[in-house]
């Protein structure tokens, strides 16, 4: 990891503290995801998984240390671009609930701009294939979807600005184990086919085995395991992990 | 009582030109105050939503206001402005402003932060998440505000022959001078009948609103 080439770390964090108030949320947290990594990031709630996703995209700023994204500063760069370039899909999947399926996919780019008719229609079918929804879909509202639909949807939305970064918050916290399974699958081929780098917050151990390249195991605002699946599973080196492994079994 | 309906309309046929210059008058004073309260109420409803700490103090004041009651804020104007159109419209708007500032505020404040934080994290501006995201999630409350806004200006409107300004009061207030009871119910009549097909109106237009972005199922 040391002898990691900058331009290969997508996203640094380094000595990094959040607290708010009394409430200190990461302490002292340094970690470096590589470019093209899956990691994900496992823990009690309110160890400061989901703030360390925050983080990244600028959406919170340490109190002290830096977050950099592809070598930028986050807290000396301009956020909006910053933001239009990483992709976000969170558990309660923030669908805008006055928008088509199309119109939601298409927000990011309509931003910026960024595509002509022709184009959005052309991305649109594309994205809807790759998250595996039918083209038909495209012009329905949220409120018409199962919630197995909207996370794909979410997903194609978190894809659309093309990012190289990719934020994910529980994203699939709210379906039934069937459906999970089957976008665990499709997140895990978007991976290996777009080389995206993900960062991905679950309270599933089990998902975070399947999906990882490595686990982070959060405890109170530090690392308390960082490593790949296996020598997580094999040994925990924790007693949180040791018990979610626990419940795994029985 | 038959005898009476008869009457009315008898009326309204001898003084037809007259009702509909007084019709006329009447919608162009409520157009004119709902134009500005509307146009006002949802600057500040706009701008009390991103500046949250003001919106207590203005909140309260435009509540003072909408306390006094209507007829009195006609006659308080007096003084300022004068008898006629000018007090009247004036007047309604200060009263009609409210409704639309409280529902315009209402509404922007209340969408769901969830949505919120996602349109933020996907590299939306302030002024983008304002246009493409509150305000047509807050439209339907706004929409609210609006319609009670239109039937309470509507009706006060009818008050404002008091102060010397046209429309249907006239109607009303010259029937009750000359002891004429089928002129003042005549006039009457036609404020309910504007006021009723305003509401009937904008609440069509914010059900088709609704439909159309499937809000409410």
């Amino acid at each position: 990891m040391k002898n990691e080439k900058a331009a290969d770390i997508a996203v640094k964090f380094q000595n990094v503290s959040v607290s708010f108030g009394e409430n200190e949320i990461l302490k002292d947290f340094s970690l470096e995801v590589k470019k093209g990594e899956c990691l994900t990031i496992i823990g009690t709630s309110g160890c400061g998984k989901t703030t360390m996703l925050r983080l990244v995209n600028g959406l919170l700023l340490p109190s002290s240390g830096t977050v950099e994204v592809n070598g930028q500063d986050v807290g000396k760069c301009d956020l909006i671009q910053l933001r239009r370039g990483i992709g976000y899909a969170i558990q309660n999947v923030g669908l805008f609930p006055h928008m088509t399926v199309r119109q939601n996919i298409a927000y990011v780019p309509s931003l910026s701009k960024k595509w002509n008719k022709q184009e959005e229609e052309r991305q649109i079918q594309r994205l809807l294939s790759v998250v595996g929804l039918d083209a038909s879909m495209a012009n329905r509202y949220p409120s018409e979807l199962s919630g197995g639909q909207k996370q794909r949807v979410g997903i194609a939305r978190a894809l659309a600005a093309d990012p190289s970064i990719l934020l994910m918050d529980e994203p699939f916290g709210a379906v039934d184990s069937i459906t999970r399974r089957g976008l665990q699958k499709e997140l895990k081929n978007l991976h290996k086919t777009l080389g995206l780098t993900i960062l991905f917050v679950t309270h599933d151990i089990r998902e975070a085995l399947r999906l990882g390249d490595r686990v982070l195991v959060m405890e109170g605002g530090r690392i308390a395991r960082l490593d790949t699946p296996e020598a997580v599973k094999e040994n925990p080196g924790s007693d949180f992990v040791a018990r979610l492994l626990d419940e795994e079994e029985e | 009582m038959i005898e009476f309906l008869q009457e009315v309309i008898q009326l309204y046929i001898e003084r037809g030109p007259w009702f509909l210059e007084l019709l006329a008058a009447h919608v162009r004073l409520s157009v004119m105050a709902i134009a500005i309260a509307g146009t006002l109420g949802l600057l500040i409803g706009i701008v009390l939503s991103e500046y949250r700490k003001a919106a207590p103090a203005v909140i309260g004041i435009c509540n003072v206001f909408y306390t006094i009651p209507s007829i009195s804020m006609l006659g308080i104007l007096i003084p300022l402005l004068g008898i006629g159109d000018r007090n009247a419209v004036t007047a309604i708007s200060i009263y009609a402003l409210m409704p639309m500032v409280r529902n315009t505020y209402t509404g922007l404040v209340t969408v769901d932060s969830d949505i919120l934080e996602a349109a933020r994290a996907m590299g939306s501006t302030r002024m983008q998440i304002l246009r493409r995201v509150k305000l047509p999630l807050a439209l339907p409350v706004i929409l609210t505000g609006l319609r009670s806004m239109t039937v309470m200006a509507i009706s006060m409107c009818g008050l404002a022959s008091y102060i010397g300004a046209s429309g249907l009061g006239k109607a009303i207030y010259r029937g009750i001078s000359i002891y004429n009871p089928a002129m003042t119910f005549a006039g009457s009549i036609l404020i309910a009948l504007l006021a009723l097909t305003a509401d009937l109106l904008l609440g069509m237009a914010e059900r088709a609103y609704k439909k159309k972005r499937r809000m409410n199922g």
